[in-house]
């Protein structure tokens, strides 16, 4: 009969246990889990069940982890998203958060680019943590993107960017993402990318800070090349903090538009 | 003479100048903003030289901090 043993088919003998499976395709394996719940090593498998061997602490090889985004995202969209290179620049609350869901889905290459380093203020909406504290935000999220897929290629620059290093950082990137804090950073970096780099897209964002309503803030495509995300107005302030979840809000719509981009989704202008 | 434009969806009226003293003539501080002439964005570097013309759809987009 026919399984499937981590991600991948497999043919067994009617009625055949666990452990015997375990044994041939993964010996010492310490958990066997069974259509998604753990299970004693006794159990009977049966015809169509979905396996799943792991030896704790174990990095899966490469093929084991692309077979699971396969048959998560279907093959024509993991190839696609596994050729991709993928530009962030800043990886603050924006960066950080959008460089995380985009290893999570497996797009091939992150190029990140940030000076700063990370700070306790940080803590309360960047994807670092407190042992981090110190360190080049760009080096400790490199770490972090291995732990979530040691697959994915990151290119970390600890660089102030700046209208001329833009387009040989970001050199090669299909879609850079605009994830700086500072107004005038943000304008510099549409310019840049937009002037410099003839094919490039970006996803821009602006007005996340505070806790207003998650509905306001949107996705617009403002011209051929960029689209814009947030609610153009919620400036950072004293009184208007950033804050994890709505800056979440907004870095998810710029995760997903780089998504959108990749597959070949088109939207209208405006 | 003057010219009837388009900015952010509305229509406006004004003196045949350039985006850049335009962008003035609002108060606005070119270094914060993305300028979007006709759906393509304008590079910064052709604000000075880039005349407005009649029927001209201008998209000015601010950016604010945080991130």
């Amino acid at each position: 009969m026919q399984i499937k043993v981590n991600e991948q088919r497999a043919d067994v003998a009617d009625g055949v246990r666990v452990d015997v499976v375990r044994d041939r395709f993964k010996p010492g394996a310490d958990l066997v889990i069974l259509n998604g719940f753990p299970v004693p090593p006794d159990t009977t498998v049966n015809e169509g069940d979905e396996l799943y061997l792991i030896r704790r602490g174990e990095i899966p090889p490469r093929e084991e982890l692309e077979h699971l985004l396969v048959a998560r995202h279907t093959p024509r969209v993991y190839e696609r998203l596994k050729g991709s290179r993928v530009g962030i620049a800043g990886v603050g609350g924006l960066g950080s958060t959008v460089a995380v869901a985009l290893a999570r889905v497996g797009v091939g290459e992150l190029v990140i680019a940030d000076f700063d380093v990370v700070e306790p203020s940080n803590l309360n909406r960047q994807q670092y943590f407190v042992d981090q504290l110190g360190r080049f935000k760009v080096d400790a999220l490199t770490e972090t993107l291995r732990r979530i897929n040691p697959y994915v290629a990151v290119t970390p620059h600890r660089i102030l960017l700046d209208p001329d290093n833009v387009p040989a950082v970001f050199a090669g990137c299909s879609v850079v993402v605009e994830a700086f804090d500072r107004a005038d950073m943000k304008s510099m970096l549409v310019d840049s990318v937009i002037t410099n780099m003839a094919d490039a897209m970006v996803v821009a964002a602006s007005g996340l800070a505070g806790y207003g309503p998650n509905n306001t803030i949107t996705t617009r495509k403002i011209s051929r090349r960029l689209y814009l995300v947030g609610d153009l107005t919620s400036e950072a302030q004293p009184g208007n903090g950033l804050m994890a979840p709505r800056v979440g809000i907004a870095a998810s719509h710029q995760a997903n538009q780089v998504i959108r981009i990749l597959l070949g989704e088109t939207d209208d202008v405006g | 003479m003057s010219l009837e434009i388009i900015v952010n969806g509305e229509s406006r009226t004004t003196p045949p100048l350039s985006v850049l003293d335009y962008l003035r003539s609002l108060e606005i501080d070119p270094s914060r903003v993305a300028v979007e002439l006709n759906l393509d964005i304008l590079p910064k570097g052709e604000y000075a030289s880039t005349l407005l013309n009649q029927g001209d759809r201008l998209e000015i987009v601010h950016f604010v901090g945080g991130g």
